[in-house]
């Protein structure tokens, strides 16, 4: 879907990034991470020209991203960004039908499109329609703003610590509500977060960059499992890689289904750090693990925590 | 609905019509509250007249200044311009230092008298309230709103239409206000230079020591101010709609 290769921009004098090569394909949830000033704006820049970039080449389709007129390829790519920016003198309506107007898609299509949006991100219709930005709180905001991005089906998402500014509940909502969004439209999605856990959460690939370069891109699992150098393993959290493998694993792929175990069960989707957490906090070392539709389905014991998955 | 009769845009504004039609009417009053002078009341010209060309002239030289200050600040704020701001801010500024009196005496040597150099002098006069106001108005327009309405793609030319000037037009109003409230005051100076204002009877009751000729001349260039600026006001309400805490009740 989206293509660096052997990508350079400089600042001045500044080299911001630095010979960048990176491909992201179709429906892949793509989180770029780094510390301050590694460059993770300016590649996701980059991508829709909203940065021009001053070597090498980035395809997007196939196609070199110079060969669209900028405008056409921004309205086929999303744009979410962690100031929001809500046009304020325009309705949540006219915020999200933006781009399908830009596009010259028929009133009642960009209608029928925005109330669909708006149940996407669990925002009620009716309430929401007609009210200006400034009569909504800031995680309906941001809500708003993702609904923006999504509107005219977009090949790709790009996202900028679209969840930066917000409280750790309302973040942890939406970054619920993405992974949904995500597994159902199957969206291309490339979002910059300097926050790790967020990155391990969302992420299907996580690409770390530091000084312009990628030091590191892989599944959240490869990274934390064999981080690549000493910098990405202080940058993941040294003392707690274990404990966030732990976090990425489901209690259903490792329990041992039909063995009956004692005790308050717990669900099969919840992750093996939650597990672990109740191992420990009731000192027991088995406990039966329910399915989503709450029967037993079998029992997860404190050993099948650790060792490859089955 | 009986509000408009609580309004004081009406009030003014009927006071001002009726002020400027039956000012003949009021020589009488005059005569008594000025017992000294023989002619207590400005009769070289009609109020009407003067009246009309007083907001023509006014209404002339502000389209000047709004339509060169609009533009002067909507290209200094575009990428192309911005490096003639400092140029710009510094003669626009300039302009408004010399006192309005000056640039009349400026112009007349070099255009004569009569409307022409009132006209000029006044447009300058004006340009400055507008171009400030203008640049700051854009300046003002949230970043986040600017960077996603560039990220969603809409052209520079969208941008400005539907997003920056919308969202400047309140600041740039009060900008034209201030200009053409201004310009209401300076425009009664003009008539020394033999433009026809609301100045004149102020000008020739000062010279010939007719305080009747002043007061007539003063309470009219006032009154219109008034309802200028009471115009402006309902006006900027408008334009501003989605600040108002009331606007989304219904939702
Ligand atoms: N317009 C610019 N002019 C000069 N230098 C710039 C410009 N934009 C970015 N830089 C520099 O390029 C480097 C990368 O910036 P970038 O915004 O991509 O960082 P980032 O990884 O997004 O950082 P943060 O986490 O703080 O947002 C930084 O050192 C920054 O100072
Ligand atoms: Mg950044």
């Amino acid at each position: 879907m989206i293509t660096f290769e052997h990508v350079g921009k400089t600042y001045g004098d500044w080299t911001a990034i630095e010979d960048l090569s990176l491909h992201i394909p179709k429906g892949e949830f793509c989180v770029l991470i780094g510390p301050s000033g590694s460059g993770k704006t300016t590649t996701l820049k980059m991508i829709n020209r909203l940065i021009e970039h001053d070597r090498g080449r980035i395809l997007f389709e196939g196609a070199e991203i110079r060969s669209f007129a900028p405008e056409q390829l921004r309205r086929r790519m999303g744009y979410a960004i962690q100031s929001i920016g809500l046009f304020p003198h325009w309705t949540v309506e006219e915020n999200i039908g933006a781009v399908p107007r830009l596009l010259g898609w028929p009133k009642s299509r960009i209608r029928d499109r925005v109330t669909e949006l708006l149940g996407l991100l669990a925002l009620e219709p009716e309430r929401f329609r007609d009210r200006y930005p400034r009569h909504l709180s800031g995680g309906q905001q941001q809500r708003v703003g993702v609904a923006r991005a999504l509107a005219a089906d977009p090949a790709v998402l790009l996202m900028d610590e679209p969840f930066g500014a917000l409280d750790p509940v309302t973040r942890d909502t939406l970054q619920a509500e993405m992974l949904r969004i995500h597994k159902a439209s199957g969206t291309t999605i490339v979002l910059v977060t300097h926050d790790i856990d967020e990155a391990i959460r969302l992420g299907s690939r996580i690409v770390i960059l530091d000084h312009g370069r990628i030091v590191q891109s892989g599944s959240p699992r490869e990274i934390l499992a064999k981080p690549a150098s000493d910098f990405v393993a202080d940058f993941v959290g040294r003392e707690d890689i274990g404990i966030k493998l732990l976090s990425i694993e489901r209690v259903g792929d490792r329990m041992r289904p039909g063995e009956m175990a004692e005790g308050e069960p717990i669900a099969a989707d919840a992750s093996l750090r939650h597990a672990l957490s109740i191992f420990v906090a009731r000192g027991i070392d088995r406990l039966p693990v329910v399915d989503q539709s709450g029967t037993v389905a079998g029992a997860i014991r404190l050993t099948d925590l650790t060792g490859a998955a089955p | 609905m009986k509000r408009w009769l609580a309004d004081p845009l009406i009030w003014t504004g009927l006071a001002l019509v009726l002020l400027v039609i039956f000012m003949p009417a009021l020589k009488p009053l005059f005569a008594v509250l000025f017992p000294d002078q023989d002619r207590p009341l400005f009769e070289q010209d009609s109020f009407i007249n003067l009246t009309l060309a007083h907001i023509g002239l006014v209404a002339a030289s502000s389209a000047i200044s709004i339509v060169v200050g609009v533009t002067l600040a909507l290209f200094v704020t575009r990428p192309a311009g911005r490096e003639f701001r400092p140029l710009v801010e510094t003669v626009v500024a300039t302009g408004q230092t010399f006192p309005p009196v000056a640039v009349l005496a400026v112009a007349v040597p070099l255009i004569g008298f009569g409307a022409m150099p009132a006209l000029i002098a006044l447009a300058l006069y004006g340009l400055l309230p507008v171009t400030e106001a203008t640049v700051a108005a854009i300046e003002q327009v949230p970043a986040g709103a600017r960077e996603a309405a560039r990220g969603i793609g809409m052209s520079p030319a969208g941008r400005l239409r539907q997003i920056e000037l919308p969202l400047a037009a309140p600041v740039i109003l009060a900008g034209i206000r201030t200009s053409v409230i201004i310009n209401i005051g300076t425009a009664a100076i003009a008539s020394t230079v033999g433009a026809k204002t609301l100045g004149l009877p102020i000008i020739i009751g000062l010279s010939g020591f007719n305080t009747a000729y002043v007061v007539q001349g003063a309470i009219v260039v006032g009154l219109l101010a008034v309802v200028t600026d009471l115009a402006f006001d309902r006006l900027g309400g408008l334009l501003d709609r989605w600040k108002r805490d009331d606007v989304a009740a219904s939702a």
